[in-house]
């Protein structure tokens, strides 16, 4: 049996300061998370529809997963639920937890960790605070989400000092640190090697667990997707083929036989019947 | 056959390259080495002279050549001489790289201004700047009006280019990053654009630095009645070789002095840079 992060054991809130770090009382403001209510969106390039049709609704603090095959149009949902898009035509709604209408805090952590060469970790991970926070508190809020994601003692390296599984948990904590109320992953961990995936894959749950945001997960990786979410969609032809909730509680271990059989019917609605 | 191992053979062969001399104190070897051949040449150099196989007209004896230095440090000229091309350097290097500077970092980041300028600072490029010796003594005389102009022009264009470039290059990726994160304008460019384009920058610079001293030399030469340039050529007038060897010697002293400055600069901005960690 795999071995698992346990909640208590693993939990930031236990993890020493830093030292030469005088216990400081970061205010972190409560996540607001957010709920999501997609309704007839359609998207197209050209002649090419990419997305038609799409209705959806990820309640707040799911962790949703979308895979498909690639040009199902996975990516370009994403660009949409980010804001760096808006859909040719459908409504996109955000709602706080009594229902009203709000902007969504979105972050997204992206294939490669696109992290400033010429910023040292703390740095890199407070650029997620967005411009115009003070230094002293940006630095003490983003040695707080190292710590989350157990950097702490990397925090004054350059990048180009770590790994790509450390430089992706930089990545991972520049977009934690604003607390953010959707958290969006596309294909976050595509470039690593097997071992440090499962890490990586215990890490972005447990996070996910103690922050309780709404976290939606793009990748064309199935068995990550089971793993990982409480929910998974497969996208076809720019539709919804396939909507599939995984009752399985967390943490999840990797080879749960109940696992697998979600995994087969998966792979089966996205790879059609042979 | 013997089996041929490759793993066993190779530290063998890395240890035979490291003769026991060497090992010994191989950092002053290393640190010595790039003087090696000059230091050789100096003193073929003087054996000749001293030999009587080269006609001091022709060219003068190292030890002439350090003579005429003491002589013209004592009597600061040499002094006068190099603060004057000195200042005269840095003034063309400040004014030609902001502009330069300012027109890459402009036509980067816009595409206006690439279409307004871009075409015309190609164009202006294209001519060598040297060749307008004659019509900048027209515009300005041989005051330092007309050196300042052609340093300037000559320090231009490199830096424009690099900047230009580096501007360009700077990973999409990032950008769309600092994007999402709610940078722009100054932030971004300040946080991302220019921090990606400053070793681009710095090749400019560096180059601009050679273009900055050959530029000096030939309007010092020219149109000049002060600086380094102007004291090989009177030297000239008086066939006074020493003074004139001394002057090139001065000027290769200044180009390395400022090629060190620039690596110097570079090794401390790009220190992110693992080309530039120890």
């Amino acid at each position: 049996m795999s071995r698992h992060v346990s909640r208590t054991a693993a939990s930031p809130f236990d993890t020493v300061e830093p030292r030469g770090e005088h216990q400081q009382k970061v205010s972190v403001a409560p996540t607001e998370t957010v709920s999501i209510q997609l309704r007839r969106i359609e998207q197209s390039f050209g002649q090419n529809r990419v997305l038609r049709g799409i209705d959806l609704d990820v309640p707040a603090g799911q962790f949703l997963a979308i895979v498909g095959k690639s040009g199902c149009g996975k990516s370009t949902l994403l660009r949409l639920l980010v804001g760096l898009d808006s859909p040719a035509s459908g409504s996109l709604r955000f709602a706080d937890r009594s229902g009203d209408s709000v902007e969504a805090n979105a972050r997204i952590v992206f294939q490669e960790p696109r992290l400033l060469p010429w910023a040292r970790v703390v740095d890199n991970v407070a650029v997620g605070l967005g411009p115009g926070v003070e230094e002293s508190l940006s630095r003490a809020k983003a040695l707080k989400a190292l710590e989350d994601v157990q950097l702490s003692d990397k925090a004054d390296q350059w990048p180009a000092r770590l790994s790509g599984g450390q430089r992706q948990r930089v990545a991972l904590a520049r977009a934690l640190v604003s607390r953010p109320g959707l958290l969006v992953f596309d294909e976050p961990l595509g470039a690593l090697d097997a071992l440090t995936r499962i890490t990586m894959q215990q890490l972005v749950s447990r996070v996910w667990r103690e922050l309780g945001f709404t976290a939606i997960l793009v990748t064309h990786d199935v068995s990550e997707a089971v793993h990982l979410a409480d929910r998974v969609i497969v996208l076809d032809g720019g539709r919804v083929a396939l909507d599939l909730d995984i009752p399985t509680g967390h943490p999840r271990h990797h080879g749960d036989p109940a696992l697998a059989v979600f995994e087969r019917q998966l792979l089966d609605a996205i790879l059609g019947d042979r | 056959m013997t089996a041929y191992d490759v793993a066993s053979d190779r530290p063998r062969q890395r240890r035979s390259w490291v003769l026991p001399g060497l090992s010994a104190r191989p950092i002053r070897i290393e640190g010595l080495l790039p003087y090696a051949v000059p230091i050789l040449l100096v003193l073929v150099w003087q054996a000749f002279s001293s030999l009587g196989w080269i006609s001091t007209r022709i060219m003068p004896a190292p030890t002439d050549v350090a003579a005429a230095f003491v002589d013209q440090l004592l009597s600061g000229a040499l002094l006068h001489n190099v603060a004057v091309s000195g200042a005269r350097a840095l003034a063309g290097l400040v004014v030609g790289g902001t502009i330069g500077l300012l027109l890459g970092i402009a036509n980067g980041v816009s595409k206006l201004s690439e279409q307004l300028t871009d075409t015309s600072l190609q164009m202006l490029r294209t001519i060598p700047h040297l060749a307008m010796i004659p019509l900048v003594i027209l515009w300005f005389g041989i005051g330092e009006e007309s050196k300042l102009f052609l340093t300037s022009l000559g320090v231009l264009f490199p830096i424009y280019l690099n900047t230009f470039h580096g501007v360009r290059n700077v990973d999409r990726e990032l950008i769309e990053m600092g994007r999402i994160y709610g940078m722009s304008g100054w932030t971004l460019f300040r946080k991302v654009i220019l921090p990606g384009a400053l070793p681009s920058i710095f090749v400019g610079l560096r180059y601009a630095l050679g273009i900055m001293w050959l530029t000096l030399i030939v309007s010092e030469s020219i149109a000049a009645s002060s600086g380094i340039g102007h004291m090989a050529n009177q030297a000239r007038e008086f066939m006074m070789t020493d003074v004139v060897v001394l002057s090139l010697l001065i000027y290769a002293a200044l180009g390395k002095l400022a090629d060190v400055i620039a690596r110097t600069l570079e090794r401390n901005a790009l220190s992110w840079n693992p080309v530039y960690q120890k």
